[in-house]
């Protein structure tokens, strides 16, 4: 059975009443089903309409759905010759439409006209062709052009029509020629694929990622195929083809004869071939009139149609809502639009006009040289809420508005009516819902008002949905506005979101509008504002009419501070574009030092990167920069400029001290650094084995030393080239093995090694003090145990460092016995240290008691145990004594 | 002693969380060179590696043999060589020359080098320079911070301190800002930031860049408060021997990395033994904070105790005794080792240190922290010298000596400094100039007038501007005001009082009742006044570079939860354990909770041989 439609203008009025008075004037439009076998079909369409809103829906029923074919725009274009002789690519998701005319007119003289619109028909860019001639046009997912010449090459072009980059489909076609190709989505991006001369298929999956693969022959295959598709499914891209009744499907190893289920050989050769959207559903179209559908893995068949018609479509379309069980066809001839159902029923609609259909998510789009329109399935709640004598909540709570609005009590009723099936949640739902589906601004306006009146009677109703579906529905209606040319669905909206849609529109350059939707919709600045104004600035950078001032300023007065945009990132695409001057302006206002310093580099600006590398304190990055001076500057002037910046030379000098000593010393001479210089010197004569060289350098040190006016050290050093002299004269005589010994250590193993006379020598000549030396020889002499040498040593003169110090280095060598020898001659104050020392309790006592000191007794009397009873009595009288007084 | 911490006393966070953070990094990097493979690992990242991930689970990411860097040619037979190291030149370049080492002999290998905690250009630059770039892939493994126990983390960076102190390379400072943000993203957000020293600014502020850059999420603090300090605020109190039973064991014994190894003196057999000292070990966990002089009684009376604990055992029934080896025996028997160990340690630790010489040495430090009989001081150290006691002693006497003193008489500075060449070698010239450069050991100049040009250097460094080439006037700048400081924030309690150590009355118990630490009581201060208000005089004479910072999440929602008293204190060139046991004794007092992050656990010695340069 077929069904009819009526038909509907938005602004007219025209309209079937129908039995219940509620539906005249509620829906746009309104369904009369008739028992017609053919189609009635009126078309009013009212001039004083406006370009860009809706001037007139179709409906139809197709069973067992409602089918909608809506007009988008009016076409802004003018086109002279239509669509006629031209190759046209129009990209899915409301993209933009490229059209070639006369794509093999090869005479130099007049070349073709290549032109870009956006979907309303506005002219956006147009060029003359004047590379070779091209096969087939496309768009890819970031809506660039590609242009598939017959050579193989393919040219990409931006929305803008300058050229970005181009490849080829591999050297063989250049020889083969291209005879068809074809342009791809699939979830791994935009894929080209392509039948040469030779019969030979070539895909490239992703053009992003450009991997050729030729598929395998197939057998018996003449010139090209009669018609083919790709094919993504199960992460595999596949060709499916006919020739003649036979249908192959082309793998990467194989080409494999299939059969699709049901499909009878006798309806003929397969034609044109489809393939929906989503990969799912397979049409094909035979010689005969015969279309079959079924699922693209080929196992099921959905429907066979006999068309009656047997010239071959020169476009078919597959027209589905996601989700929805009833996929219909959409096929075109030159005259002739047909839909054909699976339930095997077809509408005709006559063409006036060539048209091109687009395969949407959710519909097709049919474009002519005037007109665009939009052919939907109805989604299934606009089908419940406006099918005629509908009792579905929502379309109650519609009247139930519009009562209200006439103040009428019949409101109250149907609210009622809804309310006493619980269902007034869902009738708001119904209402929100068929808003967003809606593509007429009023019709969106009374259903979401409607839906706010029912909400009023609900409580814990959650407003998000509404909300949403609000906002959403105002981008929405901006961006299908004329002159941006986005028709959008909402279906469509929700797949493509709301990040690409503003990158989209980024990318056609409606900066203000892209801003203005970020705001309205509270994205965060990061995602939102921040990255339009960032497209923004590198784009106002490349304009080239205005100066580098007047850029810096607007772009700093727009871009401000918001977080996330980087001014280093708008600094380098002017500097793309030639415009250091510009660049380093725009640098200025980089808050982050570090961001500016790569760019500057690149710039050549390499003083100013230093400064600025320092300034962001990040020292890895002024290592960075230090090293490209080093290799970009002469020496000196190198030098001159880390002069000027000690953060930089201090890093320099480090690096120096584990790479280049050479350099470390160039270094410290350019600079007179005298003091640093010596240092140097010393810590090189460490590094030297032989004696003479060591020498030659510490004399280098010791007249750097004198020019820093450091006598001191010059005079230490002078004491270390003299040591170094007698220890080598003495390693040559006895076999010491003195050499590098500190004077100290030297002195030490003299001693050790009986050398007296050395020893003293080395102590005159070297002015040692004599308490160290006393120290040393106390001692040394200990150490061996030459007790008498000791003793005369310590009689030798008054000992200057006292004679404690024998008490404890003997008790130290467990010689109780000569420490006791020099207890006397200790001095009063540390006679009772010495006493102790040695463990004498009663002589230490004695000399405490004599000295009256107090702590001193207190001493002896902690060490006394409970054996000296009598002592520790005599001393606590002793104490008491001296207490008293 | 007071371990009746107040009630009311946060909970710390959890830092093992750092731990796992870091095991799944290095597992992730190693399993991104699939396949068995030699490890080769800096040695010493060998102890901070060990504490992260055990040699099984390297095994079982199929790591065959570790060995250690050590910058000699390579035995491994193994196609696929992993280094795990620091980014230092010398490193890498000793990998380039394995690596050219290998091509020449014509052998194919893949290498991988994971830098820890980051990469530094400077490496990359060298691999370029050696050409093996393009041989070798590198990676980093972000391992900032190393939990060492419940309330120390470690940077594990020695070289922090002399390469930003001596030789004003600064690439660890974003390091270390790199840390903080770290523990920003996991505990934070930080309500409130003090901080005072140069790179403790630099920090921050590298922070403050990586907060920016990143986006915050909201989520509950762990952290209230953070307190950044550079080293050089206070030079004075590292170079004082340590007194405290933890700071003690690391004197003598040496930490490493929250481990500590007794040799046979202590464990009184003829093993050595490694033992963890951590708040885990329950006797050390009680004795760790205390004077030294304390120990000894309470091991004593600990030993009893398990005395008692062990006497139960008699009279009990079957029963009893049942469970009393099920569930007590164990406890005991480990508590009985650790005691043993500590009475092994302390009584090793006596007898190095409560001989005459110590006691002295002891009263010198104080002397001269409290400014007293300066003379005797310079005599003891010339002798100190002249006995050829210690080198290291010496040169930390010294430098003791001239920060006290603001720098010591050009007399005694060249006849000090002649005895110690000539008993140690002239090579230490260079000693004495990093000391020099460092403001450590310097000789007091004649007169006003220098006071004067080094106020107008003050006032240029103090200079936004111009704060960020201090470099040059660093060592002019830094002169120290000890003595007035000292004055100013009563650091020297009066010496006339008895001071219990058995009861402390304030942080100076770690020093015998004789210095409060600098720094803690710059903590203290802050704390207490939340800023820096009314220490202006104080911030003077510290060279400034102080900030007090309200962190974002400040305002309302600083409501008085716990964490706004569980304050991050972080030490910019590391810090003693006696500074950490005054920042534990102060938070029982004030009812805070201290978190000691430090670039390294430094004591007299460590901070003194980090600048040396003789050639021994």
């Amino acid at each position: 059975m077929v069904s009819v439609l009526t038909e509907w203008t938005c602004g007219g009025h025209v309209g079937f009443i129908l039995d219940r008075k509620r539906f005249t004037t509620r829906a746009p439009w309104r369904i009369l089903h008739c028992r017609s076998p053919d189609l009635l079909f009126t078309r009013v369409s009212t001039p004083a309409l406006s370009r860009g809103s809706l001037s007139s829906h179709t409906m139809f029923f197709l069973p067992p759905s409602d089918f909608l074919k809506t007009e988008l725009y009016e076409m802004s274009w003018n086109l002279r010759d239509g669509l006629r002789d031209s190759l046209v690519a129009a990209a899915p998701y409301g993209g933009p439409i490229a059209l070639l005319r006369e794509p093999h007119r090869r005479s130099p003289s007049s070349r073709p006209q290549l032109e870009i619109y956006s979907a309303s028909g506005v002219d956006i860019a147009s060029f003359p062709w004047k590379s070779g001639p091209v096969v087939q046009l496309g768009w890819t997912v970031s809506d660039e052009l590609l242009c598939i010449q017959e050579d193989g090459s393919v040219l990409i072009y931006d929305l803008f029509g300058s050229f970005k980059r181009h490849f080829t489909m591999g050297q063989e076609v250049v020889q083969t020629q291209v005879l068809e190709a074809k342009v791809f989505h699939s979830p791994y991006g935009t894929g080209v694929a392509i039948v040469t001369g030779s019969s030979r298929f070539t895909l490239a999956t992703n053009i992003d990622d450009l991997k050729l693969r030729r598929l395998p022959e197939v057998p018996g295959l003449q010139g090209k195929p009669s018609c083919w598709v790709v094919l993504t499914q199960d992460r595999q891209t596949k060709v499916l083809l006919s020739n003649g009744p036979e249908l192959y499907i082309l793998d990467n190893t194989s080409c494999t004869a299939v059969c699709p289920p049901g499909f009878s050989p006798q309806v003929g050769n397969i034609v044109q071939m489809a393939v929906s959207f989503s990969y799912k559903y397979l049409a094909l179209f035979t010689d005969t009139g015969h279309l079959w559908t079924g699922s693209s893995h080929l196992q099921d068949k959905l429907s066979e149609v006999d068309t009656k018609k047997t010239p071959t479509p020169k476009h078919m379309v597959w027209c589905r809502r996601p989700k929805s069980q009833q996929p219909s066809v959409v096929l075109m001839w030159d005259r002739l639009l047909l839909v054909a159902g699976v339930c095997g029923d077809t509408i005709q609609f006559p063409l006036e006009d060539p048209c091109v259909l687009v395969g949407e998510l959710d519909g097709v789009r049919i474009i002519s040289s005037t007109n665009q329109e939009l052919l939907q399935e109805v989604p299934l709640v606009c089908q419940d809420m406006f099918k005629i004598a509908s009792m579905a909540p929502g379309a109650l709570l519609l009247e139930a508005h519009r009562e209200y609005e006439k103040s009428s009590q019949k409101a109250d009723e149907y609210l009622r009516e809804i309310k006493e099936q619980s269902m007034l949640g869902e009738a708001v739902r119904q209402c929100v819902e068929a808003a967003g589906h809606e593509y007429d601004p009023s019709t969106q306006k009374s259903l979401l008002r409607a839906a706010s009146f029912g909400k009023c009677f609900l409580t814990d109703f959650s407003p998000d949905q509404f909300v949403t579906t609000c906002r959403e529905l105002r981008v929405l209606n901006g961006v299908r506005e004329n002159g941006v040319g986005l028709p959008l669905t909402h279906t469509q909206f929700k797949q493509m979101t709301l990040q690409v849609l503003i990158d989209r529109l980024v990318y056609r350059q409606f900066y203000p509008l892209a801003i203005e939707m970020c705001r309205y919709l509270k994205i965060p600045d990061y995602q939102g504002v921040s990255r339009v104004l960032k497209h923004w600035a590198s784009c106002k950078v490349q304009q080239k009419d205005l100066s580098d001032d007047a850029i810096a300023r607007v772009v700093c007065v727009k871009v401000g501070d918001s977080p996330g945009v980087s001014y280093s990132h708008i600094a380098a695409k002017a500097y793309e574009c030639g415009r250091t001057e510009l660049a380093i302006k725009l640098l200025d206002s980089e808050a982050r030092s570090g961001e500016q310093v790569p760019l500057l580099l690149k710039m050549k600006r390499s003083q100013l990167a230093l400064s600025k590398a320092v300034e962001s304190g990040d020292t890895d990055l002024v290592y960075t920069v230090v090293s490209y001076l080093k290799n970009e500057m002469n020496r000196g002037d190198f030098f001159m400029t880390l002069r000027n910046q000690p953060v930089a030379l201090s890093l320099y000098r480090q690096f120096c001290k584990l790479q280049e000593q050479e350099t470390l010393k160039d270094l410290y001479n350019q600079d007179d650094d005298h003091q640093e210089l010596a240092n140097y010197y010393v810590t090189a004569s460490y590094r030297e084995k032989r004696l003479d060289s060591r020498l030659s350098l510490l004399q280098s040190a010791i007249d750097e030393y004198n020019k820093a006016k450091n006598e001191f050290s010059a005079k230490m050093t002078e004491d270390e080239m003299r040591l170094l002299r007698f220890q080598r004269k003495l390693d040559d005589e006895k076999g010491a093995g003195l050499l590098g010994l500190s004077l100290q250590a030297t002195m030490e193993a003299l001693l050790s090694l009986g050398l007296h006379k050395q020893t003293e020598q080395l102590y005159r000549d070297f002015r040692v003090p004599d308490k160290r030396y006393w120290w040393l020889k106390l001692m040394s002499l200990a150490e061996k145990e030459e007790w008498e040498e000791l003793e005369k040593f310590s009689k030798s003169k008054k000992s200057p460092i006292g004679y404690l110090a024998f008490v404890d280095v003997c008790m130290k060598s467990n010689n109780k016995y000569e420490a006791k020898k020099y207890v006397s001659k200790v001095t009063p104050e540390q006679k009772v240290k010495a006493h102790l020392a040695v463990s004498d309790l009663e002589g230490a006592a004695d000399a405490a008691i004599e000295r009256k000191n107090d702590a001193e007794m207190g001493a002896i009397l902690s060490r006394c145990s409970a054996s000296d009873r009598l002592l520790i009595d005599r001393l606590n009288r002793a104490r008491a004594a001296a207490a008293k007084k | 002693m007071a371990h009746s911490a107040r009630r009311d006393s946060p909970e710390l966070p959890d830092f093992s969380l750092l731990k796992r953070l870091a095991r799944d990094q290095l597992i992730y990097l190693l399993e991104q060179l699939p396949g068995k493979k030699d490890l080769f690992i800096d040695a010493d990242l060998m102890s901070p590696l060990d504490r992260i991930a055990n040699v099984s689970t390297l095994k079982q990411h199929e790591v065959d043999k570790l060995y250690k860097v050590e910058y000699k040619p390579i035995v491994s037979t193994s196609d696929q060589l992993c280094f795990l190291i620091r980014p230092r030149i010398q490193t890498v370049k000793w990998i380039c020359d394995v690596a050219n080492a290998d091509k020449a002999a014509g052998r194919f290998r893949r290498y991988k080098i994971i830098f820890t905690p980051q990469k530094f250009y400077a490496c990359e630059a060298v691999l370029e320079e050696q050409g093996i770039f393009g041989d070798v892939t590198t990676d980093e493994w972000a391992f900032y911070l190393l939990p060492l126990d419940d309330d120390i983390i470690s940077l594990e960076l020695p070289e922090f301190f002399r390469d930003n102190f001596l030789a004003g390379d600064q690439r660890w400072v974003r390091t270390a800002g790199s840390a903080l943000h770290l523990l920003h993203t996991v505990y934070g957000p930080f309500s409130k930031i003090h901080g005072i020293g140069r790179f403790s600014k630099m920090a921050y502020e590298s922070w403050r860049e990586q907060v920016e850059e990143g986006e915050t999420k909201a989520r509950q603090a762990e952290i209230g408060k953070v307190f950044l300090i550079d080293r050089d605020v206070d030079y004075v109190t590292p170079l004082c021997s340590q007194v405290v039973y933890e700071g003690l064991v690391d004197d003598i014994f040496r930490i490493k990395c929250g481990c500590v190894e007794f040799g046979t003196d202590v464990t009184s057999s003829d093993k050595r033994v490694k033992v963890m000292l951590n708040s885990q070990d329950k006797v050390f966990d009680e004795i760790r904070n205390e004077h030294f002089s304390n120990v000894f009684g309470f091991l004593s009376q600990k030993a009893k105790n398990l005395q008692t604990a062990y006497d139960k055992r008699r009279g009990m029934d079957i029963q009893q005794i049942k469970t009393f080896v099920s569930e007590e025996l164990k406890g005991l028997k480990q508590e009985h080792r650790l005691l043993s160990l500590h009475i092994g340690a302390s009584e090793s630790m006596m007898k190095k240190k409560t001989k005459q010489d110590f006691q002295e040495l002891l009263k010198t430090e104080h002397s001269l922290l409290e400014g007293f009989e300066i003379r005797e001081c310079i005599t003891f150290i010339e002798e100190h010298i002249n006995r050829q006691v210690s080198m290291i002693e010496s040169l930390r006497l010294l430098c003791l000596l001239s920060i006290t003193e603001n720098g010591l008489l050009p007399k005694d500075y060249r006849s000090l400094k002649a005895q110690y060449l000539q008993s140690y070698g002239v090579d230490h010239l260079l000693t004495f100039a990093n000391l020099k450069q460092s403001g450590l050991l310097v000789e007091q100049q004649p007169g006003e007038t220098l006071t004067v040009m080094e106020s107008k250097v003050g006032k240029l460094v103090n200079d936004k501007a111009a704060g960020k080439l201090t470099d040059a006037f660093s060592s002019l700048a830094k002169k120290s005001h000890f003595r007035a400081l000292s004055k100013k924030l009563n650091l020297v309690p009066k010496s006339d009082e008895e001071y219990d150590l058995r009861v402390p009355r304030d942080m100076a118990y770690i020093f015998s009742g004789a210095y409060v630490p600098l720094s803690c009581k710059l903590v203290e201060q802050v704390l207490e006044r939340d800023g820096w208000t009314g220490l202006e005089e104080v911030t003077r004479l510290l060279n400034g570079h102080e900030f007090s910072v309200t962190g974002s999440s400040g305002g309302e929602s600083r409501a008085k939860n716990d964490a706004q008293r569980i304050v991050l204190v972080m030490f910019l060139g590391g810090c003693t354990f006696s500074e950490i046991s005054a920042l534990r004794f102060l938070g029982r007092e004030r009812g805070y909770k201290f978190i000691v992050v430090t670039t390294a656990i430094t004591n007299s010695s460590r901070f003194i041989e980090t600048l040396l340069d003789n050639h021994a």
